[in-house]
């Protein structure tokens, strides 16, 4: 026997039966596509289609259109890598810490945060294959036995590690929230009203039956994928921070780096995971089940990680100072009054002020404001890491060689480009699959909803498009 | 399924026999007997061993580092004839560190809990809130020990370093001195365990008086007050480290120290409370917690302490890859400094800190054994007190370091005395939260 505290606010409201879940779920999934869509869809491909042009242009000309020079010898790209890396921290953080933590009001949330995570990454890995600038040759980063001769990897690089640490973080996310859309898809299978949804969707749901056996090899199985990606999580960044930290450049080798930049990750991850759920949950008229108290527990964890993140920042500060080393101190100064000093305060106050706003139970509670906060963590984030990464280069050992960097148009439009195929992605899975794990979701009704109703099972019968049978048993 | 969820009575009380008093007393009173031979043997050794303290000082200076290990030898042979001494102070600061730790964790898991709403803890909730009343003990030392052995411990408390003029004049300590000096350490000294020590007597008011009368009041307000002390801890826990162990190595420096240390305490603090719920269930109390509960327990102390490897790890590897020489010169001493007297203690450090509870708490039913559960608490225990003698000694005592009747002394008296307050702490209230709103859930805990 469970029990749930009468002081736990409850997680599902509008007193939903099983069915109700299913029939709310799956409408969108199973329905033509709306105008809305089609409209946001075409813009996202727009996007990605100029942003693949510029992205041509990169590869055919040579990656001497970025605005590098021979001081700033990396910005934009690895900026908007890390930028990106950092985002794909939510969703795992959310299936596996948050499910091996027990936290019900995950239920809701994961599958689209997960998804979110798949195609972050796919963004921050497009950015390594522009690097390359021969992305044709990208096998090259990969330990394999070379008819070139004697010719290795270095693996005493940071960026070998992140290779392995990156595709193994994708493979085990993308199996994790595969796993978890089984049920689901069997769900969708067996209410397909054509040959081909129920082929294609059968298909990926393997065979599921719903059977007592599956469910207990699914439920072992979440928590095996939990286990390991919950030190993936850690893993991840932590070998992102390495990338810098190893080196001995003022401002980039700093012991901390590894867990500040996992806290600043999971801070920008859950920032995006907000804006997204706060658009579906509106469009999809899902807001039953990602209640104000989700958004709640997510700008809470917003805040922890982003005041782990300001005491990091104020804890680089302070030992740059105390270390009495002469560079170190040089670069935090120059971060907060330098030429770049506008890109130091637009991220502290981006990452360390507006989160303290939180505090609040009113603005944290408040749609608009946690649309808002969360656009403005993810401006900051993307500071973070143009801080980091170009004032600590554009003042070089020898004055002589000082400089700045602009970013060229081919800077922007390759950014440009991982937007548009982030939403293009994004919009694709929101069409075609279940934003929400209906089977999780069912688990919790009995435990955490607002009310219960009369007869909470209950089968949605025949035409279900025509005529839902949803809400019929709250009436 | 019925024996699973029969729930026993939730009225215990916890009885401080005055057969276990007595033991204490005894225990304290060994502690004592063998700090007195030891440092007895140790007066009349000392010539010996201070040949060998410069001898070795010179081996630790032999590269780049060279200054800042003669610096910090410097404050350890400085004075001569009094290295037994320094020891003794060393050893008092470094139990004084520990178990201010341990007893600081009992508040910090509370008030995490609160903040979280975590329900499963519940029943053993007081366990964590006698641990702080420990406090204000190694606060009192911690202060005395500074005023009478600061110069032995603090190589930054000499006068000489500041004055320009001097010849031992030392420009990056002096940078230092805004932070690292006395008036300023002492108010940071006395604030830490005045802000932790008051904010736990609120919770553990509030949650006394939550026992007597129920209802949600108390509870709001140790969330609230529990938040306060997260934001205080926050930044209190590093800060603490800089100052209680940081600062002993004046010149070195490392961002990561402070979260470092504290991930130290917080899996030294978790496998304590884990201790003390599987010994106290074995004498017959805390019946409700169930095995759901120590396996939950297990993975909070199976999870931290591959957490503290992880903070370890990234602090020694970015080091040791930079190689640069003000930072390299910490890890330096210990492999292979001071004729490598380090070394061991490093090792074991790790192997009690990690490897073993990693293999041993891996499994699902090693997480629900008694026996098991206790080993795997003992090793970090004893492994965290390694952890701490091997970030402290080095500074102070240098080559004069070792592991004799004065240090196994200092930890019987640390230890009985914690142990009694805790006691006496555990005996004032009922042994289970009667009225926490989470009871319920936590009494009912099963994870199968």
């Amino acid at each position: 026997m469970h029990v749930t505290s009468p002081v736990r606010p409850p997680l599902v409201t509008g007193g939903k039966t099983y069915a109700d879940v299913t029939e709310d779920v799956c409408r969108h999934v199973e329905g033509k596509p709306t105008k809305e869509w089609k409209i946001a869809f075409i813009a996202a491909l727009v996007v990605l289609i100029y942003g693949t042009a510029c992205l041509f242009w990169t590869w055919w000309e040579g990656l001497g259109v970025w605005g590098l020079n021979k001081t700033v010898g990396w910005a934009w790209d690895i900026t908007n890598f890390v930028w990106w890396v950092g985002i794909g921290h939510a969703g795992t953080l959310i299936s596996a810490i948050l499910l091996l933590f027990r936290q019900k009001w995950r239920t809701s949330i994961n599958r689209a945060a997960e998804a979110m995570t798949i195609f972050a990454v796919i963004c921050a890995a497009s950015f390594i294959l522009m690097h390359m600038g021969r992305p044709w040759l990208a096998y090259w980063a990969l330990p394999l036995p070379n008819t070139f001769g004697s010719l290795w990897v270095n693996f005493n690089s940071p960026l070998v590690w992140d290779v392995f640490a990156i595709s193994t973080y994708f493979s085990v996310s993308l199996v994790f929230w595969y796993i978890g859309l089984i049920p689901d898809l069997a769900t969708i299978r067996d209410r397909a009203q054509n040959k081909v949804s129920r082929f294609i969707y059968g298909t990926f749901a393997m065979g599921w039956n719903g059977s007592a056996k599956t469910w207990s090899r699914y439920e072992y199985i979440s928590l095996i994928l939990a286990g390991l990606s919950t030190p993936l999580v850690l893993s991840v960044h932590t070998i992102v921070s390495m990338d810098f930290a190893t080196s001995v450049i003022p401002g980039w080798h700093t012991t901390i780096f590894p867990p500040y930049f996992v806290a600043g990750a999971i801070f920008s991850g859950f920032a995006m995971v907000q804006n997204l759920m706060l658009i579906t949950r509106v469009v999809y008229r899902l807001e039953d089940y990602i209640t104000i108290e989700h958004i709640e527990s997510m700008n809470k964890i917003i805040t922890l990680t982003g005041s782990i993140v300001g005491i990091a920042y104020l804890t680089e500060f302070f030992i740059a100072w105390y270390s009495g080393v002469e560079y170190e101190s040089y670069a935090f100064i120059n971060r907060a009054t330098g030429p770049y000093w506008w890109a130091y305060w637009a991220m502290m106050t981006c990452n360390v002020i507006s989160p303290q706003l939180f505090w609040s139970r009113s603005l944290r509670r408040s749609v608009t404001w946690t649309f808002f906060i969360s656009v403005i963590v993810n401006i900051g984030m993307w500071f973070e890491r143009f801080v980091i990464i170009v004032t600590s280069l554009h003042r070089d050992y020898l004055p002589s060689s000082w400089a700045m960097f602009s970013p060229t148009f081919y800077d922007i439009g390759d950014y440009i480009f991982s937007f548009g195929l982030f939403g293009t992605l994004f919009l694709l899975f929101s069409k075609y699959l279940p934003v929400v794990n209906m089977a999780e979701v069912k688990a919790i009704i009995r435990s955490s909803s607002e009310r219960l109703p009369k007869n909470i099972s209950g089968v949605a019968k025949g035409a279900r498009v025509a005529n839902p049978s949803f809400n019929k048993d709250a009436e | 399924m019925a024996s699973v969820h029969a729930i026993p009575s939730i009225e215990e009380r916890f009885e401080f026999t005055s057969g276990a008093k007595r033991n204490l007393l005894i225990g304290g009173a060994i502690g004592l007997a063998l700090i007195i031979i030891g440092a007895f043997l140790l007066a009349n050794g000392s010539g010996h061993e201070t040949a060998h303290a410069a001898e070795n000082a010179a081996n630790a200076g032999a590269d780049h580092g060279a200054t800042a290990a003669q610096h910090e030898a410097g404050a350890a042979g400085g004075h001569g004839g009094s290295s037994w001494m320094t020891r003794i102070w060393a050893n008092i600061w470094l139990n004084a560190v520990y178990f201010t730790g341990i007893s600081v964790i009992g508040m910090f898991f509370m008030s995490y809990n609160y903040l979280a709403q975590a329900g499963w803890s519940v029943v053993f909730k007081r366990i964590p809130e006698a641990l702080p009343s420990f406090l204000p003990v190694t606060g009192v030392i911690m202060l005395i020990t500074f005023f009478l052995g600061g110069h032995d411990l603090f190589h930054w408390t000499h006068e000489d370093l500041y004055d320009a003029s001097n010849e031992g004049y030392d420009a990056i300590i002096d940078g230092k001195s805004g932070f690292l000096n006395t008036p300023f350490f002492l108010i940071r000294l006395v604030l830490y365990f005045v802000g932790w020590y008051f904010l736990w007597t609120v919770l553990r008011k509030a949650s006394l008086e939550e026992d007597r009368i129920g209802g949600l009041t108390n509870y709001d307000k140790s969330v609230k007050f529990g938040t306060a002390f997260l934001v205080f801890f926050a930044v209190t826990s590093s800060t603490s480290a800089w100052d209680f162990v940081m600062s002993i190595e004046t010149h070195w420096f490392s961002t990561m120290f402070g979260w470092y240390t504290l991930a130290s305490w917080h899996v030294t603090g978790l496998a304590v409370i884990t201790l003390m719920v599987v010994t106290l269930r074995e004498r017959g109390y805390l019946k409700a917690v169930n095995h759901s509960h120590l396996q939950d327990l297990g993975k909070f102390v199976f999870a931290f302490s591959i957490f503290w490897t992880y903070v370890w790890f990234a602090q020694f590897l970015l080091i040791y890859y930079a190689n640069l020489p003000e930072e390299i010169i910490h890890y330096k001493e210990r492999f292979s400094g001071y004729g490598g007297i380090y070394r061991a203690p490093f090792f074991i450090n790790l192997i009690l800190n990690f490897f073993f509870p990693f293999l041993v708490l891996m499994t699902r039913d090693s997480k629900r054994t008694h026996s098991i559960l206790k080993l795997a608490c003992w090793s970090i225990i004893v492994g965290h007190y390694f952890d701490f003698y091997v970030n402290i000694m080095p500074g102070t005592v240098g080559a004069n370091a070792g592991f004799g009747p004065v240090e196994f002394g200092f930890i019987l008296v640390f230890a009985c005395a914690f142990i009694w307050f805790v006691s006496a702490q555990l005996a004032k209230a009922n042994l289970i939260p009667k009225n926490h709103p989470m009871l319920e859930e936590s009494l009912h805990h099963d994870i199968a």
